[in-house]
């Protein structure tokens, strides 16, 4: 019995912790536009001439 | 149309109404940019709209296709049309008033989505400990707990439920959200006093999953809205929010359109919209009349000549006096049509709320027969409830709930991918009963741009100098002429004289050619079909004569051969002259046609083909065009439609492609005979369940796995909506559907 107190408590708090994220995630929009988030992974962070060509392949 | 009206350039667009003002100085503006769509589309308007003065910030959203800019004061807003062109992508502004990334409705929906899986996931893990035989105090706790969890959650989760059926209810009307309240309200109340006695079975588990099951089937729902919303008003184009006023200073001023009165004064320029009925003072014109009468061939405008609202001005700049206030205009009086003719839509009930109204006095009547039959069969009042709320839970209309929406869903996310945007499910249902098919013809089964057929006689060095000096003018026959003979037009363009409404004069090597009307050219034109003719002249003596037609689209024939495999005849509703509609009606093998018909007899000729042959579907994309989309059944608007067109039509093809037409009406067909289908397997399922539930064998453990179980059924059942679908369904086989 003594382990359910503690375990049950775990359990609910983890869920409610998914739910505020889950929330946190809504409100701040990064639900508006599913598929430019998907898109913009493919854009560069920094414009081409700015990046240095010899770090461009780190496995070189 | 689109064509000619996009050669003569847009209209320019005044901004105020979309702009949205921040207290601190900044502005707000949205555009839709419907062509972007790839990351390179939003690096290309973003870094365009970042590298010009004042502006704070751009944002890109891909899935509604528009760009947010956020500029500060010293920004030229005028300026972002230009810049976003530049970039490469049509563009228009939309009303930046309400966020775009903000649907109040969609965000307390997915949170209720949210709350209710939380609480139902938790609970079923407590629910499964207590079937595995928790002992009684174990028992005991676990439903505080669950009881903790379930309230809170059903409260909240289920308010759009409860609000949806109070709302029916006040009116003393029935929908599908009066049973499902009725059944999560009672469940609830009945595990809550179990929980307080100590009792056996609570069944927080089956109420909130049921609410989390018919939250995702609404959620979805409102998505596949909320982007067919966006996708059509992506596609709008402007019909002018006022006019250019001349002042008697000499001076213009913009006037908007509510507060146009008549006698004022405006300057009409090439490639713009008339604004109200008016009357022309001065200057001339060839006026487009193909959105307002279905006429293919430009109407001269010359002083006195009265233009109706929605006609765009191809030619020269016109001088015109509003003749009606905007509200007495034509465009208002197609309006006021549109808004008359709701009454077969607002009729049409909906198959999942005609099934509620059945549904639920049954469930509710067997509920309590079976508490007032085990009452008299003295098991005590408790258990004859515990047994009657076990009926109502076992039947709640989770599957019935999910069975229709689920398909319209699918089926919209299909069409959807194929370039058809559906408005609402109900449409998908009204297009499955459609008998007969009436089309509009400019514009819809036509290109709506005349192609010169027939040359008489036939000499390529006449074709030739009529092609040189057609190329010189803006009207579309002169413009078919130089389109058929391209490479006669060259390099050095002759000067031509330009005659409204008569043709075009040059003289070439001291001969003076004359190409326009037979009047014009001196020649005798005795055909019936006269208006799509004309004459070359030289030195006034008429030389040529040259034929056009206003051709049928590529896919016209296909899409009507199609429909007639589907088992509906074709019939042709136009407001041009007879001997145009009968040929294109001939080209493109339709069973009958009427022609000449004003906008308040199409929707006549609706009516009479309804009392004929059944539901009538309407494709038009005129404004005269709107009162019949509106009086029909069900409608479809090519995406060239006049903006009325498309907000009266329940489906818009966005690819402009005939040939979704047989396409939307074969997926509504296969949509129908689907959602009849998990109609009957949720009457099959009711069958089955219902006795063991009034016999009191159903446990909580049963209920869960039955409901959950049915409603799956019933979402891999909508999923075969998808089989045979591809990428590019139409590509492959035009004017054919599975």
């Amino acid at each position: 019995m003594s382990g359910l107190l503690i375990l049950i408590p775990c359990a609910i708090g983890l869920g409610a912790l998914a739910l505020i994220a889950f929330f946190w995630a809504l409100r701040s929009g990064q639900y508006n536009d599913l598929e430019g988030d998907g898109q913009r992974v493919l854009l560069n962070d920094e414009s081409l001439e700015k990046i240095d060509p010899r770090q461009s392949r780190p496995g070189a | 149309m689109t064509s000619l009206a996009a050669a003569a350039g847009p209209a320019p667009v005044e901004l105020d109404p979309f702009i949205a003002h921040a207290a601190d100085g900044t502005g707000e503006i949205c555009f839709a940019v419907p062509d972007a769509y790839c990351a390179a589309c939003i690096e290309a308007i973003e870094g365009e709209l970042r590298g010009t003065e004042g502006v704070l910030s751009a944002r890109v959203n891909l899935s509604q296709r528009r760009v947010l800019i956020r500029y500060g004061a010293h920004a030229d807003v005028t300026s972002f049309t230009r810049r976003i062109t530049r970039s490469g992508y049509r563009n228009f502004p939309v009303d930046a008033t309400v966020d775009p990334g903000h649907d109040a409705a969609l965000s307390e929906l997915v949170r209720a989505l949210a709350v209710s899986g939380f609480a139902a996931g938790n609970i079923m893990l407590f629910s499964v400990s207590v079937w595995a035989g928790a002992d009684e105090a174990t028992r005991a706790l676990f439903h505080w707990l669950s009881a903790l969890l379930a309230l809170p959650a059903i409260v909240y989760a289920g308010r759009p439920f409860f609000r949806s059926a109070w709302s029916a209810l006040r009116v003393g009307r029935t929908n599908m959200d009066v049973p499902i309240s009725i059944g999560v309200t009672l469940t609830t109340a009945l595990s809550l006093f179990e929980t307080i006695t100590g009792g056996e079975h609570a069944y927080f588990d089956a109420s909130t999953m049921l609410l989390f099951f018919l939250l995702a089937g609404r959620t979805l729902d409102h998505m596949m809205r909320k982007q067919a919303r966006s996708a059509v008003d992506n596609l709008a184009r402007l019909s002018p929010r006022g006019a250019y006023r001349l002042l008697d200073d000499g001076g213009q001023a913009f006037v908007r359109l509510a507060d146009i009165v008549p006698g004022m004064r405006f300057a009409l320029k090439a490639g713009e919209r008339v604004p109200v009925d008016a009357s022309v003072v001065a200057g001339s014109g060839q006026i487009d009349m193909a959105m307002v009468n279905g006429e293919s061939i430009p109407m001269a405008a010359l002083p006195g000549t009265s233009l109706p609202a929605g006609a765009i001005n191809l030619l020269g700049t016109l001088e015109i006096v509003a003749d009606r206030p905007a509200r007495d205009s034509f465009l208002a009086r197609m309006t006021a049509y549109v808004e008359a003719a709701e009454d077969t839509r607002t009729k049409y009930r909906r198959i999942a709320d005609r099934a509620a109204q059945l549904y639920a006095p049954v469930v509710h009547l067997t509920a309590a027969i079976t508490f007032l039959g085990w009452l008299a069969m003295g098991v005590g009042w408790h258990a004859a409830l515990l047994n009657a709320v076990a009926v109502l839970i076992i039947t709640c209309p989770c599957a019935l709930a999910l069975a229709v929406p689920i398909v319209h869903v699918v089926a919209a996310g299909r069409l959807f991918a194929n370039g058809v945007v559906m408005r609402e499910g109900s449409a998908l249902e009204r297009m499955g009963a459609v008998q007969v098919a009436a089309f509009d013809k400019t514009g819809t089964l036509t290109l709506g741009t005349p192609v010169l057929v027939r040359q008489d006689p036939e000499d390529p060095a006449l074709l030739a100098i009529a092609a040189r000096l057609g190329a010189q003018s803006n009207h579309p026959l002169s413009r078919a002429i130089a389109a058929a003979a391209q490479d006669a037009v060259g390099d050095n363009p002759l000067s031509v004289t330009e005659r409204p409404g008569l043709g075009v004069e040059a003289s070439v090597e001291g001969v003076v050619w004359r190409l326009g009307s037979a009047a014009f050219c001196g020649a005798e034109d005795s055909d019936a079909d006269s208006a799509s003719h004309v004459w070359l002249a030289r030195d006034a003596e008429p030389v040529a004569m040259f034929a056009f037609r206003d051709d049928a689209r590529g896919d016209a024939a296909a899409t009507v051969a199609g429909m007639a495999r589907l088992g509906v005849p074709v019939h042709i509703l136009s407001g041009d002259r007879p001997a145009a509609v009968a040929a294109v009606a001939d080209a493109v093998g339709a069973s009958s046609w009427s022609a000449g018909l004003a906008p308040e007899e199409k929707q006549a000729a609706i009516a009479r083909l309804r009392t004929e042959h059944g539901a009538v579907l309407m494709v038009g994309d005129g404004i005269n065009d709107a009162p019949a989309l509106r009086a029909a059944d069900v409608s479809i608007a090519p995406a060239s439609a006049a903006d009325i067109g498309r907000a009266a039509a329940d489906f818009v093809l966005t690819n402009d492609r005939l040939a979704g037409v047989p396409f939307v009406l074969s997926i509504a067909r296969r949509a129908d005979r689907l959602v009849r289908e998990n109609l009957g397997f949720a009457v099959a399922y009711n069958a089955v369940v219902l006795p063991l539930a009034i016999l009191g064998h159903v446990t909580p453990l049963v209920a869960a796995i039955a409901m959950s179980s049915s409603s799956v059924v019933v979402v891999v059942n909508a999923m075969r909506l998808r089989l045979g679908a591809g990428p590019s369904e139409l590509a492959a086989r035009p004017g054919d559907s599975p």
